[in-house]
């Protein structure tokens, strides 16, 4: 811990950055995934097959490629955004197909019988995806998807192979001053650690509060 | 019985004319005419797989059909869409197996439908649905889950959120045939006052006794065709077809 408390200040902005990126992509992805979601469950035929493409295109194309693509590849189009930026749209888009996935699972849990009884009242489809199938869908995967935010978070570490300053590239930066990689990384590594416990905590609980008795 | 206060000259509330409908091989719906009169109570029954619930289901579209038209209130069954869920807003429906929203409080199922679909305000549909509730015995639930609920609690929770929304018409799909026998005459009981206060009713029922009590007409269906129609007395002392005689014995004797 010495060491880091050394750099303290770098550290301190390093682990700001990689919770911005988290919050911001962890917002992005949950939006995404849930509109993906129900786009797979419209009665819209084209809407079905983008919302499939999306999904399969994410979860089988590596995030560091794509990092790579949007950081180089990008520009080289003509759209320049900030690195930071573009970690959290590649983050949010990437994480948002797993989140997808977690949702899907989900909307089979909801009782077509219901889904009858919403529509026989009147209720359109956005108003019973809104009001039914989505909420319960997302009670069903809160522990799911709080694994789907925990590999989010570890997965902001990528952020350094592109030039961001979080985390494990300020670790990178110490330690190359410092030439104490055991515990440098060891210290950054408690650090990781100890945010995936609290996610998981807060998975637990919400699972426990927000739960449909049945 | 309600059917004196009944306007004769008035169109039907519910008017199927030709209705075919197949699933597949079978022949469901053969030949549909059915017409409901506003504060007619219409008990549909027959053996079962004789297209009974398929035709409650098709009155308000979540059973599509092949061919023949339905009238409600003088407009068309729209195929699909708003105006089908303008429509149904109107035909309250109520499930065999209740349905209700498990994430909800029992209060919360009934007042959504008419805060979303008819844009009530809060506490207006709040209000109205606490006398709903109460007029099914149940105000003192309105705090519960469904899954709190016994079923026949459940389904008269289910009937007051259809009522929420002042429907012109209320089709019940065999409403007590998932409920354990000693919850069956609470949700008969709540069924009979809604048809004494003048509702129009099209009741899918294997309770017999509800039939003879409740109905303006008896509609004796099998094998997806409309095989006889006629006064509850008349049905049930002198049914005219034998395939009625032969399920009124099946279902009589115990």
């Amino acid at each position: 811990m010495d060491a880091l408390t050394q750099h303290g200040d770098l550290i301190a902005e390093a682990l700001g950055t990689t919770l911005l990126i988290a919050v911001l992509s962890t917002v992005g992805a949950l939006v995404i995934g849930v509109l993906v979601t129900v786009a797979r469950i419209s009665p819209v035929p084209v809407l079905r097959g983008a919302a499939f493409c999306y999904v399969q295109y994410f979860l089988n194309v590596p995030l560091l490629a794509l990092l790579l693509l949007a950081v180089f590849a990008l520009p080289d189009a003509g759209l320049v955004m900030p690195l930071t930026t573009t970690v959290v749209v590649v983050l949010g888009l990437y994480e948002g197909a797993y989140v997808a996935e977690a949702v899907r699972s989900g909307v089979n849990t909801v009782a077509p019988g219901e889904v009858e009884a919403a529509r026989a009242l009147g209720m359109g489809f956005s108003q019973v995806m809104r009001k039914i199938v989505v909420p319960q869908a997302l009670r069903a995967v809160v522990q799911p998807l709080g694994n789907v935010l925990i590999a989010l978070l570890m997965n902001t570490a990528l952020a350094a192979t592109v030039g961001v300053v979080e985390l494990t590239s300020a670790a990178n930066r110490i330690n190359n001053v410092l030439a104490q990689p055991i515990a440098v990384y060891a210290s950054v590594g408690v650090v990781y650690m100890a945010m995936a416990l609290g996610l998981g905590l807060m998975a637990s609980r919400v699972e426990k509060r927000v739960a449909i008795l049945r | 019985m309600s059917l004196q206060m009944s306007d004769p000259s008035s169109a039907p509330v519910l008017d199927l004319a030709h209705v075919d409908k197949h699933f597949g091989d079978l022949h469901v719906l053969r030949d549909i005419n059915l017409r409901v009169a506003a504060r007619e109570v219409v008990v549909v029954v027959g053996p079962s797989g004789s297209g009974k619930s398929t035709l409650c289901r098709t009155i308000n579209g979540l059973e599509t059909i092949d061919s023949g038209t339905i009238t409600i209130d003088g407009v068309l069954l729209p195929v699909e869409g708003r105006p089908l869920a303008r429509v149904r807003a109107d035909v309250g429906m109520v499930f065999q197996s209740f349905n209700l929203f498990s994430h909800l409080s029992v209060l919360d199922n009934v007042v959504l439908a008419p805060t979303m679909v008819r844009r009530e305000r809060k506490a207006a549909a709040r209000e109205r649905a606490m006398a709903l509730l109460d007029r099914v015995g149940l105000a003192d639930k309105a705090d519960r889950r469904p899954a709190q609920l016994s079923g026949g609690q459940q389904q008269r929770v289910a009937i007051a959120r259809a009522l929420a929304m002042q429907p012109t018409v209320m089709l019940f799909d065999e409403p007590t045939s998932a409920l354990d026998p000693e919850m069956i005459n609470e949700v008969l009981d709540v069924m009979t006052n809604l048809a004494r206060d003048g509702m129009t009713m099209v009741v899918v029922t294997h309770e017999m006794g509800f039939a003879r009590r409740a109905a303006d007409r008896v509609v004796f269906m099998d094998q997806g065709r409309i095989v006889e129609e006629s006064a509850p007395d008349t049905f049930f002392t002198d049914a005219r077809s034998e395939r009625a005689r032969a399920f009124l014995a099946s279902v009589m004797t115990h």
